[in-house]
């Protein structure tokens, strides 16, 4: 035997039977929803059909007779809160937010009233009832409507709700680009996308006596939710729990409470009782947070190689009313020449307020720039006259080009989109598929190939406050089963089946004797848990260490009971071995029942127990790269594309 | 609003209750029988999420009334696995082949597959894909649920509900 230590790559890149799933598969998950309380009532909204107007009056007169209900709110009865509308870095938003909403509506569907009752049904047939008369205004909708139509917000000064780069394209800019052989504009405009995660959003609160708050809420993150909640509520004395076991989906929608969470907060603080919560579908699609409206034109020069000279873009996302982050998007501009050799590149990137719901977060938000940037490209390779492939091939960073810069000052080291590509296209038979192109062309059937390569983030950590390292704790139990209690949060990712199968590795034991322990703030550290793909790179990187040094302990304990140098220990399957001498070989069990109950047979110094624990702090961002080929069909008839292939 | 009585066999258990004639049936079965595997995506029949089967037949819980199911036969997911644990063999299919992340889905789809490949007919792989076309996976774990059909296909499994 060689391998001395841990032995590794047991379970890592293996498949493994998920240890979220059997509870999942028999129903007996735990989403917010299935939280039931003693003395729990439930909450309805009274919300707003127009998109914007005054509020003349609200009356609940009618609507408290309702049997069943418990109380009505409004803003006014619940402004001794003071919140503050956090976003997710923390800061104050750019307009005042204010729970529900205090004097004027400025999306359909923002709450007005919240009603408390015995049942969900009661409580929907008492909103139904409140009365409330507004003085309608014609509302802001699109990001056109922001350019030239009223303020959203009559306090501010702008439409714009953030701005970065310069209004007018520099005289050096503009003649790069109309020197150049070939100058192509190409405009994508993007559909607004809900979030529409399976579950909706949802809360249970609770006041358990004057310094404790218990809240179960569907989230990203409940370490996050704890933060936000203590700061945006001012509560830094309170003991705040949030738990959050499953959650059936969250796409960014649900990295922290907005206005329907935060009543509900403030309304269980106020009447002392548990409130219940869910949003249902037709709440979700009409009021929920949206995300992704934007446009972007992008004007690129090529020489008369094909090759990039210079680039401009403009871009505008609509941020609705009261976005969750206040964002111009400047993430679409860092990475949309960052896989390509742009020499000059100039932007304009803005966000609009509209009289619509607000911006919340969606995966990969700045996707636009590859989708515009790769059909930018093939619009170029065919006014050119070039081949697809080879324009991509002709400006892309290769490893020899490497340590670069982008255009945007991203430090572009040992990462390889270019290489990818030639990956890519070695896999797949282009003539083949031109050759069936064609006939299929003769035949009245359209095919396509698109290709797209791309330098992406993942695991940021660093630059943004609530961007952190991840905790992992790690312990051998007396029983010599292994428990890990992680800052990670699944909603759907999987992550107690992941950080199983590292520590497992890690440690030498077996996938089934690792319990993991996550989705709740009372257990482990802060983290912001899924939020730009980060939990995988930087939790396993904290896993890997809490692991390891957990493994240094037993063998440093090992070592001490059997009498052998440390480097002659070896852990395999739960197993604690001597190399060279098999009949020492003892059970984990066995070394951890000394470690926790036998204190005076532990070498001196040794710290009682075996845990340990580490945060990982990761490089700011840790890029990744690749290249796609999609084949699709589109039916002449009907414009329906079909996807035939898809080779990543 | 008017109440009443109503009394059927839930997972095999006799279950009764009192309720408003407006309550679904995946409210009663959530909220008063305590079946919380049964999930309400959409409450609109359109997601799946709630599917049950009621008298051997994969039924909507939010399409249907509390009172609808008065003297019926109910089975949830909880229901499924054998009482000892073993999982039921749409499970174990569903478990194998991943064709689940968050799981929130996942309830409703076990049970229109159990429910498909529970009587005497041997479904084909279309019928289960087509059947398929009844739920939503937002996590668009499409493809192990297929897997999941496929390996289902043709196989009948005894799921007598």
């Amino acid at each position: 035997m060689t391998a001395v230590g841990i032995s590794t790559g047991r379970y890592i890149g293996q498949r493994v039977q998920r240890k979220e799933d059997p509870r999942l598969l028999t129903g007996r998950g735990q989403f917010v929803d299935d939280i039931s309380l003693p003395g729990m009532l439930h909450v309805a909204f009274a919300r707003s059909p127009i998109a914007r107007g005054n509020i003349l009056s609200i009356k609940t007169d009618v609507a408290r007779e309702v049997e069943g209900v418990h109380a009505i709110y409004t803003q006014q009865d619940l402004a001794r809160f003071k919140v503050d509308m956090l976003n997710f870095y923390l800061l104050p938003p750019e307009m005042p937010i204010t729970p529900l909403a205090d004097g004027r509506v400025s999306y359909v569907g923002e709450p007005v009233a919240l009603v408390i009752a015995d049942s969900r049904h009661i409580a929907e047939d008492a909103a139904s009832l409140v009365e409330v008369e507004y003085f309608e205004e014609d509302p802001v909708v699109t990001i056109a409507d922001a350019r030239r139509g009223p303020l959203v917000h009559p306090e501010s000064g702008s439409n714009i709700v953030s701005q970065m780069g310069e209004e007018e394209i520099s005289e050096e800019l503009d003649a790069l680009l109309k020197g150049a052989a070939h100058l192509i504009t190409h405009r994508v405009v993007h559909q607004r996308i809900s979030q529409s995660p399976m579950e909706t959003r949802g809360i249970v609160a609770t006041r358990d006596g004057t310094e404790e708050l218990t809240l179960y809420i569907t989230c990203q993150s409940p370490h996050m939710v704890a933060r936000w909640t203590s700061l945006a509520l001012g509560l830094p004395q309170t003991a705040i729990r949030v738990i959050a076991k499953d959650v059936g989906g969250a796409f960014g929608l649900k990295n922290h409470p907005w206005k329907e969470e935060v009543s509900v907060i403030i309304a269980a603080l106020s009447f002392g009782r548990p409130l219940k919560w869910i949003e249902d579908r037709y709440e979700n699609l009409i009021a929920a947070n949206q995300a992704r409206e934007q446009e972007m034109v992008l004007q690129v020069a090529f020489d008369a190689d094909g090759r990039l000279l210079a680039s401009h873009g403009d871009y505008s996302c609509n941020n609705g009313a009261h976005p969750q982050v206040a964002d111009c998007n400047i993430a679409v501009h860092m990475f949309l020449w960052a896989a390509y050799k742009m020499p000059a590149y100039g932007f304009l990137t803005r966000g609009w307020y509209t009289n619509t719901v607000g911006l919340a977060a969606y995966r990969g938000p700045w996707a636009m720039e590859s989708l515009i940037r790769e059909t930018a490209l093939d619009t170029a390779a065919r006014k050119i006259g070039i081949d697809p492939v080879e324009i991509r091939r002709r400006n892309l960073v290769t490893l020899k080009d490497q340590p670069t810069a982008s255009c945007m000052g991203i430090p572009i080291e040992d990462i390889t989109p270019a290489e990818c590509l030639e990956k890519l296209v070695a896999y797949f038979d282009i003539p083949g598929f031109r050759k069936e192109q064609e006939a299929a062309r003769k035949e009245g059937r359209y095919l396509g190939l698109g290709i797209a390569a791309y330098i992406e983030p993942t695991g940021s950590a660093g630059s943004i406050a609530t961007m952190t390292g991840e905790l992992a704790q790690v312990r051998i139990e007396p029983t010599g089963m292994v428990t890990a209690t992680m800052s990670t949060h699944s909603q759907g990712h999987g992550t107690a089946t992941t950080m199983a199968q590292i520590i497992a590795d890690r440690l030498g034991v077996a996938y089934e004797d690792v319990t993991v322990f996550e989705g709740d703030s009372s257990r482990g550290g802060f983290s912001p848990g899924a939020a730009g793909s980060r939990q995988g790179v930087i939790a396993g990187g904290a896993a890997i260490k809490a692991s390891d040094l957990l493994a240094d302990k037993v063998k440093q304990l090992a070592a001490h009971l059997l009498e052998v140098g440390r480097e002659a220990i070896h852990i395999e399957d739960g197993m604690v071995h001597v190399i060279g001498a098999p009949e020492k070989s003892r059970t984990l069990r066995a070394i951890a029942e000394i470690a926790y109950g036998e204190p005076t047979r532990l070498p001196p110094g040794f710290e009682s127990g075996l845990e340990a624990q580490y945060r990982y702090q990761p490089p700011p961002m840790t890029l990744t790269s690749a290249a796609n080929a999609c084949v699709v069909e589109v039916s002449g008839e009907t414009g329906f594309v079909k996807i035939l292939r898809w080779i990543s | 609003m008017s109440k009443h009585e109503i009394k059927m066999t839930i997972n095999g258990r006799s279950h009764t209750g009192t309720v408003e004639a407006r309550v679904s049936l995946a409210d009663f079965l959530r909220d008063d029988a305590g079946y919380t595997g049964v999930h309400l995506g959409c409450e609109h029949g359109v997601c799946g999420a709630c599917t049950v089967i009621v008298d051997g037949k994969a039924v909507r819980a939010c399409l249907m009334l509390a009172v609808q199911a008065e003297g019926s036969e109910v089975k949830t997911a909880e229901g499924l696995a054998a009482p000892d644990g073993v999982l039921h063999p749409v499970q174990q299919a569903m478990l194998d082949e991943h064709a689940l992340q968050c799981g929130f889905c996942t309830p409703g789809v076990v049970m229109t597959l159990a429910a498909l490949t529970g009587g005497r007919q041997k479904p084909t792989e279309d019928d289960l894909l087509a059947a398929m076309s009844g739920h939503i996976c937002r996590c668009t774990g499409y493809q192990g649920i297929r897997r999941a059909a496929k390996r289902l296909a043709g196989t009948e499994l005894g799921e007598k509900s």
